[in-house]
Order: structure tokens, then sequence, then C-alpha cells
């Protein structure tokens, strides 16, 4: 990605209130974006809304990539009405690595960290309902990760419940 | 003394009455499942099941081409298939580094306020039914017709529209658009006056919308709801005017607002938007500029690798794209962000404590299309 530094006052506050956590500060296309570890997401997501004004999570997804080291990316959207600004933080984490849950900070984040486990199989620690949200209950694997073929995909499933091959 | 008159601490038992509200029920506006559990008619505690009709919209994206993939977007919120295409048209624009002609940028506009009145009529007819006014139905249905003829004559479709293609229109507007879109807007505005005539000052209308499923403007920010939800609420905030895209900002239009935040406040705000619409409609004919329709875009996309998040302001809420791209001509991962999934989840919050009969006026209140709940 051809993306450049991302200067400003913002990031030297968030340089100052986190440093020592390898944050980098990143623009796009003038979408700035900041790239932190997922241990203290919960801790800058708190601050961007307390301190910052960033007082609405407009959403939260994932994006699986096989090949890296930790596979899932997951990017957390801000939105802050004073200022009238976006800004996105990413964070990696492993197969079995969980994620602290932001829904003590915005109530919101319930269905989207569920969303997030559903299809990618992401683990949120502290969540107060973790569990499938769009697939059936008892459906195995993750429809999103990179490796669930679109077709195919648990045919046992499929088979017993709706009585088809899948893919059809 | 007859034992059977019972005494203080000798009634019956008392115990959680749970219900099961859909996925087949005609006030749930699609197939939405509500487990509900109630004490009494007071409902004490409420979650939703969704997902019976998840088709995997994000993961079939990550299967086609950029171009491919405009179609099924309209069949997320199918009563508003053109909002949901100008939104993904205008993502992967930004992301090739494209802008549509002044021509089709106005032409969008016209389209997709046509299709925010068309949306807030269906939501006005089917939340008056589910309250039990049937008249309204029968008369936005009418109006919206209308609507649906213009669609018709311009892309053959009248739902799922695929009214647009990235970089701008594919078909040049018809002979008399613009006469049948001033006629429209003409014949639209007095039918609101109906409504209101109807609905505004009905004593059943108010006592059933008036203080029920109230979000105050700090329950709208935590549970991230947009549009008209939080509009009622007090916050002054549309994406036309916060963040404008395809020339929003050359129009003149208000925001309506309300106050407390209730059922009844979100019917105001979605009236006085249509009228809003119409105001657009007729601005944007009037100074539709002649040219070409369609950028130059190459005829295979493919974007830089990077990512991006665009929203606009669907009827429904804002709705966003958020594309990655690998520098292949699919998309690595397209997500949704659909207004409808995120205002449904403060459902759970508005109906507790509500009574039972309240609970399907704040499902229509929401105004969800399941189709864009599940994707």
């Amino acid at each position: 990605m051809q993306s450049t530094l991302w200067e400003g006052a913002l990031p030297e506050r968030l340089e100052q209130t986190f440093s020592g956590h390898g944050l980098s500060y990143q623009t796009y296309l003038g979408q700035n974006f900041v790239t932190a570890p997922a241990g203290i997401i919960a801790g800058i997501v708190r601050f961007l809304r307390d301190e910052e004004q960033f007082d609405f999570l407009t959403d939260l997804t994932a994006v699986d990539r096989p090949k890296d080291p930790a596979r899932f990316e997951l990017i957390y959207i801000l939105y802050s009405f004073t200022r009238n600004e976006r800004i996105r933080i990413k964070t990696r984490a492993g197969e079995n690595e969980p994620v602290p849950s932001i829904t003590s900070i915005f109530e919101g984040a319930n269905w989207l960290e569920r969303e997030v486990y559903d299809m990618f199989g992401v683990t949120f620690t502290g969540h107060p309902n973790l569990k499938r949200i769009l697939m059936p209950d008892e459906w195995r694997g993750f429809p999103l990760r990179k490796d669930a073929s679109i077709i195919g995909m648990d045919n046992e499933w499929v088979q017993s419940n709706l009585g088809i091959e899948s893919g059809q | 003394m007859n034992d059977t008159i019972p005494t203080e601490g000798d009634y019956l038992e008392s115990s959680e009455l749970v219900l099961n509200m859909g996925p087949q029920h005609p006030s749930t506006h699609g197939v939405l499942r509500l487990v509900l559990k109630l004490d009494g008619e007071r409902v004490r505690d409420v979650e939703c099941v969704i997902g019976y009709l998840h088709r995997g919209v994000e993961k079939i994206a990550e299967n086609r081409t950029y171009t491919m993939f405009v179609p099924y977007v309209d069949r997320m919120d199918y009563v508003a298939a053109v909002s949901n295409g100008l939104g993904f048209c205008l993502a992967v624009e930004t992301l090739i580094g494209a802008t549509a002609p002044p021509r089709a940028q106005t032409a969008r506009v016209i389209l997709t306020e046509l299709n925010r009145i068309a949306s807030h009529l269906l939501w006005l007819g089917t939340h008056a039914l589910d309250i039990g006014a049937i008249t309204p139905l029968f008369y936005t249905f009418r109006e919206r017709e209308e609507i649906l003829k213009i669609f018709e004559n311009y892309c053959g479709a009248r739902l799922t529209t695929h009214a647009f293609r990235i970089g701008g229109l594919q078909y040049e507007l018809y002979d008399g658009f613009e006469e049948q879109v001033r006629a429209f807007c003409e014949y639209i505005k007095p039918k609101f006056d109906e409504y209101d005539e109807l609905l505004t000052k009905n004593r059943i209308w108010v006592d059933r919308l008036r203080g029920i499923g109230v979000l105050t403007a700090e329950d709208c920010k935590r549970y991230s709801v947009t549009g008209p939800l939080l509009r009622a609420s007090g916050v002054k905030w549309d994406l036309r005017k916060a963040q404008p895209y395809s020339g929003y900002e050359q129009y003149d239009f208000e925001i309506p607002t309300r106050e407390s935040g209730d059922s009844f406040d979100r019917y105001v705000v979605r009236m006085e938007e249509m009228r809003q619409s119409v105001r657009i409609v007729q601005q944007a004919v009037d100074r539709l500029p002649t040219g070409p329709i369609l950028a130059k875009v190459p005829k295979v996309l493919k974007p830089a690798t990077g990512e991006v998040y665009v929203s606009i302001e669907a009827p429904k809420g804002e709705l966003g794209y958020f594309i990655v791209s690998d520098g292949t001509t699919q998309p690595y991962r397209v997500r949704v962000r659909p207004p409808s999934f995120l205002n449904l989840q403060a459902l759970e919050k508005m109906a507790k404590g509500a009574l039972l009969a309240d609970v399907v006026a704040i499902i229509g209140t929401i105004d969800i299309v399941l189709g864009e709940v599940d994707r």
C-alpha cells in the first residue's frame, strides 16, 4: 500500500500517551489510520473517546491474511461528531489469540464483535455474549476466512438441514 | 371461611413467560425472530435472532470482480437499492481515483433522493399498518408506484435497479425524464399533507407512538445508531451535509431534527425528510447539466493495493463500504456497514420495560430491512 506517514497533532498526542507500544500512523487517500498491538486496543479506543471526542463507533471488522504470521487484521472505525473526522485503528491477532472486547466502551460493538467471531473465529475477551450471529449455531467453520471455499462449506450441516449438496 | 379467597402472599405462582415472535410474523418486516421474556405484558428482556436471510454477500464479493459485484449490493436494502449502488460505486471510484461527470452526479442525486422517498413511503405504509391504520398503506403504495415507474423507464427494473455504474451511469436519461420527475414532484407534495391529515393529529397514532422506544442522543452514540433515529434524538447530523458527496453541497435543504427521540419524533423526521428530498430533486432537475455520463474508467479495474472506507447517507442511516484491494481484479475484502444491522441492535435497549404491543411499534420505527441486516 502506498500509504504515507500521517503527521499532525493527534498522532503526536497518541504517541505521548502510548509511547513505547510501537504505534504507527499512516494515511492513504486522505484517510488516517493507526496501527497498534491488540493488547492496548481498548485503551486506545477509550482514550480516543474520552480525550479526543471520537464518540462514535462506526464499524468494527476484520480482514483475513493467512500468509501473515498474525493472520487477522482487525479494523475499528471511529467517528467524531465535533471534529467531523474519521480514524481507523488497525491491529493484528493470530488464530488463537483473543482480543480485548470494547463492548464496555461502546455497546454498539456487541453485535459487531459477534459478527467478527462468527465470520472469522476471532474471540474477544470480556464480551458478554460471544456466539454466532448470522450463521446457524451448529455451523462449523468460519465463512470469511480465506481458506473457506465459497462452495462446499460445512457440507454436513447443509445436507442434514437442507437435504442438498452444499454449493448448489 | 372459604379458603379459595386469596390472602396476602398466597397467590398462584407467577413466572416469567418466554414468547417467541417470528421469524414468520407479519409485523417483524421479514424474517426477524425475537425471543421475548415477559412479565405479564411487560417485556423484561428481548433477544434478537437474525441471520435467516444471510447470503454471504461479503464472501461473494471476494469471488467477483468489482464490476460484477455492483448488482449484488442492490439485494441488501432492496427497498433502497439505488442508495446501495451509489455507496459501492463511490467507494470503488475513490479507490481508483475516478470521479463521475457532473451530469451523472446530478442524475445520481435525483434517483437516490427519489429512492429515499420510496423507502420512506414504504416505511410509513407498513409502520401505520402495524399500528392498526390500514388506509395509509394504500396511499403510500400508490405514490411509490410513480417512483418505481420512473426507475422502470430509466433502467428497466423497479426494485433491484442496478442504476449506476462505476464511474457514472450506463444509460443516458430517457426522453421525458425531466418532465416526469417534475410532474412527480408536483404530484407528491400535496400527498404529504394528506398523510399528515390522516396521522399526525390522529389520537390513536399519537398515543401509540409518543414516548415509545425512546433513545437519547447519548444512547444513539453508544449503540452506533444513525439516520432518522439519531436525528429524532436531537443530533443534527446527516452525511449529505457533514461530508458531502455527489455534489450535495450545491443543494439547498434542511436536516430535520426533533428532541425527544421517541417513535413519534422519528415519524415526524422521516415525513420532513421526504419533503426535503423533493426540494433536492427539484433543484437537481433544474440544473441537470449536459455532457458525458461516464468517466474514463478502464474496462478491467485493478485498483492499487490499499483500502478505503466510504459511506453515504442511505434512507436508513450511514451505509458504509470498506474495501480492501490487493491490486488484482477482485476485491480482497468488502465490508458493508449496514445501517439496519446497527440500528436493530438498539431494539434490545428500546424494548426493555415496554409493553408487548409496543414492541411491534418499536420494530416499525427502526425501519429495518432484513436483507440488509443479514446480508
